[in-house]
């Protein structure tokens, strides 16, 4: 768990951070979203102490972070740049061996671990482990750079514009591929982003972020249908349907939809979104999905007719 | 052909000057080095965080490369005296700045995006300079070293002139003595170690990025392994010689006093240049110096003298090119207006107030002219010609063509341009002949030993005679190289040892064969 307490950081009498408080629980994610230059890369390097905040406090599964010598604090913590910052002279396995090494484990514990990680992030040790990065493109660059930042199993992940240098393409793949590793779902990561809808898809919890202050900290949901103020509402009036369709989850609206008879095998789980169901349905050209529940064995059947014509009973009767 | 076959047997018969000299050669380079990256490393590290800091240690570093490098010798001699560790000093000086600015361009130059992830993965200072900065500005930092490497060979040559050895004594001393062989002989293997050194430092700079981490340690091993070659040839002695390149490979010098005298004296090479005041200083006892030179005067030193006749006569004369003599006869009286004006204390006099006072040889000229009521107002009728003056590089050459500048402005319609300071007799030799020079002042010996070098029948019987030295040159140059040799000027500036005034006294030394038995006596009671 993170707790960043009215965290302040003045630049030679500029304020770029003011006040900045929020919470984030263990296996949670939040994103810091905002422009670029609204404070949000110094609020994230405020947490592992690469800026030093002027004023507040932080505090890290309960310790605060100023207690610690910077280079121990930051052992513990998995960071991950927009510019990969792996060592250009270090091999694949020599990058993700940094940590564990300077944490003292042993030989084949880090190797170990390498080839497990890298399995995970489907860049084969045997193939890739000892390629320079020079040797990879910037899609497995960035792999290799998380799986860096997770060699040595930090309870906490910070990650700068992750996928900021990559194409649209590789990027959508590349964040698929972070949503599903079973490694990120327990860590307790902060994310920045100035992307709308990569906050959306990844965060639970969102801090929109503007001049140096925090505007709303809310879930995708609260934002996008409980804004603050008109300036939240303005910064996601560009995809506004789909941001909606990406925040509503089909468990969301379940009473709502056509039940299908049960047993069958479904092509959607209930905790995705409304957004991932209408993509599946272009995807696959098909009439209809089934959707199955969670928790159950209930099955939904989908439309295209069905998810507009409940997203619109939604907006008018919420 | 030939000339390569003879190259090759000078080096052979040479082989183990050569492999002394190479090996200073490399002990000087590499120690320098050694010094200046021990220095410059650490420092272009620490800048590397501090603009203003970079600033400075980059502006001074950058003054001392522009210092002239035998000027920068000459400043060390006063500090450091004579020897290797002057000549190290400069050495280090000059690999300086490369080795700095590298290392400060190579570790600024490493992406910040790199460095930021070393702090942020919780490396500290010494790791991240270490695995990271280090490393990735190495190759940077080797192309530095390589450029210090190359400057460092060429300056180590000019060690020889502040008896520090190396390969320069050879260049220089082939350069005195019209020598092209024992030029080439110090050049060839100076170029070769240059591009040698270079080319093994390219092998490490292309080594793979991933290998720099064993570079940094092979290297300093290797350079100290090198440097280790050298072992300071300055050995305290009882007496201590000090020669010029020049006097070092002549029969009427180095060798002559081998020969005749059986003269067995711990020596070092050294330029003329500071050899007088090393003299002074007692950094050394005998020296080879001219017998009208200034500093005799300035720092009481007394010559030796030469009881066996080894020193043949260089009597100074007007050496002219017989065309420009021929197309304007009024030339010659002119220039012999000036013969047997001059005797050796006269000469030595106006040496010293150019050499010791420090004044220039223009005015020194000009009062000489004026007490032996010779000057004229240059004549301002329409020019007929122009006579280009030669000399070679030393205070009494100078003084000399501007005596004759005034001689010939004064009494003739004819212009006169000056050529000062080229180098030595080959350098003046080889431009008057190719045409580029009219005349320079030359000496009888050193036409007769240095340029026409006839064999020992045609010298023995010759040689310790003014007179017949003067006829045999005079003839020879005509006939040779359409060169005439006019009346000479008075004075004899002759190859003379000589000593500190007090110590000669002291040890009673009067003669060279005095010096010869004392040391002999020495010897015995060792």
């Amino acid at each position: 768990m993170i707790i960043a307490n009215n965290i302040s950081k003045d630049f030679n009498g500029i304020q770029a951070v003011k006040d900045v408080c929020f919470q984030v629980n263990e296996g949670q994610t939040l994103v810091l979203l905002g422009t670029s230059g609204c404070g949000k890369t110094t609020t994230l390097k405020m947490l592992n102490r690469l800026i030093q905040p002027s004023s507040g406090s932080v505090h890290i599964n309960g310790e605060d972070i100023f207690s610690l010598k910077p280079e121990i604090l930051r052992r513990s913590i998995g960071y991950v740049s927009q510019n990969n910052g792996l060592f250009p002279h270090y091999t694949v396995a020599e990058n993700i061996a940094i940590v564990p090494k300077l944490t003292g484990w042993d030989k084949n514990k880090i190797s170990q671990r390498s080839h497990d990680l890298l399995k995970q992030l489907k860049l084969p040790a045997g193939e890739y482990a000892g390629k320079y990065p020079d040797e990879l493109s910037g899609g497995q660059k960035q792999r290799v750079a998380l799986a860096r930042a997770l060699a040595a199993d930090p309870p906490v992940l910070l990650m700068d514009e992750p996928f900021g240098a990559l194409d649209p393409i590789t990027r959508a793949g590349v964040r698929k591929e972070f949503l599903e590793l079973p490694e990120l779902k327990s860590k307790t990561i902060v994310l920045v982003t100035h992307d709308v809808q990569e906050a959306f898809e990844l965060g639970d919890q969102i801090c929109l972020m503007d001049q140096g202050k925090i505007i709303q900290t809310g879930t995708p949901k609260d934002l996008i249908f409980r804004p603050a103020s008109d300036f939240v509402r303005n910064f996601l009036s560009h995809q506004r349907l789909q941001l909606e369709l990406s925040s509503l989850k089909f468990e969301d609206i379940w009473h709502r939809l056509p039940d299908a008879p049960s047993g069958l095998e479904a092509d959607l789980n209930s905790i995705q979104s409304l957004w991932e169901g209408m993509e599946l349905l272009s995807e696959k050209k098909q009439e209809k999905l089934l959707v199955g529940h969670a928790d159950n064995s209930a099955v939904k059947e989908i439309t295209i007719q069905t998810i507009q014509s409940v997203y619109l009973e939604m907006k008018r009767n919420p | 052909m030939s000339e390569q076959q003879s190259l090759w047997q000078f080096m052979v018969q040479q082989s183990d000057k050569l492999l002394d000299q190479t090996i200073a050669h490399i002990g000087l380079t590499c120690i320098s080095l050694v010094i200046a990256v021990a220095i410059g490393l650490p420092l272009g590290i620490w800048i590397a965080e501090r603009k203003r800091a970079a600033w400075v240690v980059l502006g001074i570093a950058g003054v001392l490369q522009t210092i002239p490098s035998i000027a920068l010798l000459g400043f060390m001699i006063p500090l450091l005296g004579i020897g290797a560790l002057p000549a190290i000093a400069a050495l280090f000086l000059y690999a300086l700045l490369p080795v700095i600015r590298n290392t400060y361009t190579g570790i600024t130059g490493v992406d910040p995006a790199v460095t930021e992830s070393a702090v942020a993965m919780g490396m500290n200072k010494w790791q991240i300079l270490l695995s990271v900065q280090l490393p990735l500005a190495m190759p940077v930092i080797l192309a530095g070293i390589r450029t210090a490497t190359v400057i460092n060979v060429g300056v180590a040559t000019l060690a020889a002139y502040i008896a520090a050895g190396g390969l320069g004594e050879f260049i220089f001393g082939g350069i005195a003595l019209n020598n092209t062989n024992m030029i080439l002989a110090g050049a060839i293997p100076a170029a070769l170690l240059a591009i040698l050194l270079d080319f093994l430092l390219s092998l490490f700079q292309k080594a793979r990025l991933k290998r720099m981490r064993k570079v940094a340690v092979i290297l300093p091993v290797l350079l100290l392994l090198l440097s280790s070659f050298y072992i300071i040839p300055y050995t305290q002695e009882k007496i201590l010689a000090g020669f010029t390149p020049e006097f070092m490979g002549r029969q009427d010098g180095y060798l002559g006093l081998k020969s005749k005298y059986r003269l067995n004296i711990p020596t070092v090479v050294i330029s003329d240049a500071v050899m007088y005041k090393a003299a002074f200083e007692q950094k050394l006892d005998v020296i080879s110096g001219y017998s009208t030179d200034g500093r005799l005067k300035a720092y009481d030193l007394v010559t030796l003298e030469d009881d066996k006749t080894i020193f043949p006569p260089y009597y100074a004369a007007p050496l002219v090119r017989q065309d420009v003599l021929a197309k304007y006869p009024q030339l010659k009286p002119t220039l012999e207006l000036l013969s047997d004006l001059i005797n050796d204390s006269v000469m030595t006099e106006l040496n010293y107030r150019v050499d010791y006072e420090k004044q220039l040889p223009e005015k020194v000229a000009l009062d000489f002219m004026m007490a032996k009521g010779l000057y004229k107002k240059p004549q301002s009728g329409a020019s007929e010609g122009i006579i280009r003056l030669g000399s070679k590089i030393f205070a009494e050459q100078y003084i000399l063509i501007n005596i004759y500048k005034m001689l010939i402005e004064g009494n003739t319609n004819l212009k006169v341009v000056t050529r000062t300071g080229l180098g030595g007799t080959k350098i003046c030799f080889d431009a008057l002949t190719n045409n580029e020079i009219d005349m320079y002042p030359e000496y009888t010996g050193t036409g007769l030993l240095v340029i026409l070098k006839p064999d020992k029948k045609t010298l023995d019987p010759i040689i310790s005679d003014r007179n017949k030295v003067f006829d045999f040159v005079q003839k020879r140059f005509s006939d040779q190289y359409q060169l005439s040799w006019l009346k000479p000027i008075g004075f004899n500036n002759a190859y003379a040892l000589m000593m500190r005034r007090a110590q000669a006294q002291s040890l009673s030394i009067k003669t060279i064969s005095d010096l010869k038995s004392y040391l002999s006596n020495e010897n015995h009671q060792h």
